[in-house]
């Protein structure tokens, strides 16, 4: 007689459904139902207490002060400032440039970050060629017709883009080279990066944007001033490159030793070996490391202020000192707390999203 | 072609006189000759650590030897990046682990050697990648990645990307270790096969009835050294080494 497998039976009520749900994660027992009864009450009165203040209780329109009447949040010191928060002292008139500049930084993101369009490396050269000069003159002008605006006039959110954008787009590449190096063959070639890496990770990035505009300087002759914000950026992207290095070394030893072997058997070249089979793999296992040290510079752009330069948070420190507008540190800070967090958690949940695209059911 | 400038030599296969391999202080393998002929079938066993894999490893530089000469298909081994990659590029290797590239389909994995290394246009390597998927019976999985295939039909892929270079020598690394037991005689058949079309073969492994079947000498060896070598019927039935009865009624008397 042919074997036929025991028909399955349903599993019992409280192992699946909504039900089963509550009974495994809230009440599996009587003091974990206790536990779950006043973590609820304590999560509702919050919840209440931030609602009424944040939104039911606030003040959201007026263009001074007096028009904060409510006990609630005065929204309207950050209604009122929202243009010095996300341009800085960039001229009013000329806020058209950053807004092209981001609305084509989002459009060529979409473009590569989305996999139904096509053309991926025609976007991907134009983004790394045409996108950066045509966003220098944008920006800071000269040519074209543009009045030049100083670095010294930019400013809020808009600094804060363009230090983290072009930090982390100049320090990926630094760093996979640096990884590779630390990790070759070549005694001297191994001894420098190392010995670079281990410098710029052991500083603190303070200590780097202090040098970066004291002693930076002194290397160059009499006259030659370089610009506060290059300086910073020169400083940044070796800081960040150090740290992308660390994570690509990562990326690059968790690959079994197997794929080398394998790529060197077919008789494929050292760069071709990188390129086409260890780099791909590695990059995607790198996905959270990299978004990791993205955001965390992300972040750090607000140590700028040291220099000088006033990114969002600086901008809401500076209005928050403001004699006219004394007392609103709560709503100042919850706004740029808010806006850095929007970017970090959009930058999060894209690192999920392209892990789970990219994942071909290899486990290691 | 400047990859078939040896096409012509007729001369051993493989050449190995005099090697010697440390790592670090341990001496991995002592002064080994070995030659194999053209068309050679060669089935290479002993117990683990005694030098097998190594031995073949060194024959496509995956490991580096301290001592003596490799030649293979008239080519010196050196440390010379050319000449290693011109070696390269004459022998396929199938790992144990198949070590294919996850990343990519199973197609891709037969064409990324050809197009890249051989500079073949690309629908000319998907031919060719088509045809030894066929050859392994898996055309089917063409567009499938790695991870979704079983172990048997995993290797059976390795072993198809390895035949996409058209090597003149195939070496397999305990092609079959790592399989669960059903699906050993789906790899085994594909190696058969091969066997008998005439391609050199160097085969680490404890197939034995592989071995009886196709291989036109066994090799014994242990501790680094070549113990014994003979062709299969008077390796297995008349032993004439204590190690190598040893070793046999080990993994025979059961």
């Amino acid at each position: 007689m042919a074997f036929t497998p025991t028909p399955a039976r349903q599993a019992p009520p409280t192992e699946i459904g909504v039900l089963g749900w509550l009974h495994k994660n809230l009440f599996s027992s009587i003091p974990n139902a206790i536990l779950t009864l006043i973590a609820a009450y304590i999560s509702i009165q919050g919840l209440y207490w931030i609602i009424s203040w944040a939104f039911i209780n606030a003040d959201w329109v007026g263009t001074s002060r007096d028009d904060c009447t409510s006990d609630g949040a005065c929204w309207v010191f950050v209604s009122v400032r929202i243009n010095q928060f996300i341009y800085g002292f960039y001229p009013p008139v000329a806020r058209w440039r950053p807004n092209l500049t981001f609305a084509l930084l989002v459009g060529f993101l979409i473009w590569l970050a989305v996999p139904q369009i096509p053309y991926k490396k025609l976007g991907a050269i134009l983004s790394l060629t045409a996108f950066p000069v045509v966003a220098y003159f944008l920006l800071y002008g000269g040519a074209f017709g543009l009045p030049v605006v100083p670095t010294s006039r930019w400013g809020g959110l808009m600094l804060t883009i363009v230090i983290a954008v072009i930090g982390i787009v100049l320090a990926m590449p630094i760093g996979i080279a640096l990884a590779l190096g630390r990790r070759s063959d070549m005694p001297a070639v191994r001894l420098v990066c190392t010995i670079f890496i281990e410098f710029w990770r052991g500083v603190p990035l303070i200590t780097i944007l202090f040098m970066a505009s004291v002693m930076l300087p002194l290397f160059f002759s009499e006259g030659v001033s370089i610009d506060r914000l290059v300086r910073a950026l020169i400083g940044i992207t070796l800081f960040q490159s150090a740290y992308m290095a660390e994570v690509v070394r990562g990326g690059l030893q968790a690959l079994g030793k197997g794929q080398y072997e394998a790529a060197d058997a077919l008789g494929l070249s050292y760069w071709q070996k990188m390129n086409l089979v260890v780099l791909p793999q590695a990059l995607k296992i790198m996905i959270p490391g990299i978004v990791n040290t993205t955001i965390s510079l992300w972040k750090d752009t607000s140590l700028v202020v040291i220099i000088g330069l006033l990114e969002v948070l600086g901008q809401v420190r500076q209005a928050l000192a403001d004699p006219n507008w004394l007392g609103y540190p709560a709503e100042g800070y919850i706004f740029a707390a808010l806006t850095f967090w929007v970017f970090c958690f959009s930058m999060s949940r894209f690192s999920q999203y392209l892990e789970r695209r990219l994942d071909t059911g290899h486990r290691n | 072609m400047t990859t078939n400038e040896n096409t012509e030599y007729t001369g051993p296969a493989v050449e190995i006189k005099g090697m010697n391999k440390w790592y670090g202080d341990f001496h991995v393998l002592k002064d080994i000759n070995l030659e194999v002929g053209r068309g050679e079938r060669i089935v290479i066993c002993g117990p683990s650590g005694s030098g097998k894999s190594t031995l073949i490893r060194c024959i496509n530089r995956l490991e580096e030897h301290q001592e003596g000469d490799i030649i293979v298909d008239g080519i010196p081994l050196l440390n010379d990046l050319k000449k290693i990659h011109a070696i390269r590029k004459e022998v396929g290797m199938v790992f144990q682990h198949f070590n294919l590239f996850p990343h990519l389909t199973v197609l891709e994995n037969c064409t990324l050697a050809p197009i890249w290394v051989k500079k073949m246009p690309k629908k000319e390597a998907e031919a060719i990648g088509m045809k030894y998927l066929e050859r392994v019976k898996i055309p089917e999985q063409a567009q499938k990645f790695p991870g979704q295939l079983s172990g048997g039909q995993q290797q059976r892929v390795a072993i198809a990307r390895s035949l996409c270079m058209s090597p003149r020598i195939m070496l397999f690394d305990e092609p079959t270790s790592a399989l669960d037991p059903e699906m050993i005689s789906e790899v085994l058949d594909v190696m058969v096969e091969l066997a008998r079309e005439g391609r050199t073969m160097l085969c680490v492994t404890h197939e034995m009835g592989f071995a009886k079947k196709v291989a036109d000498r066994v090799i014994f060896m242990d501790g680094g050294d070549i113990v014994e070598q003979n062709e299969p019927n008077e390796f297995f039935n008349n032993p004439q080494e204590e190690r190598t009865q040893l070793f046999l009624s080990q993994i025979l008397g059961h």
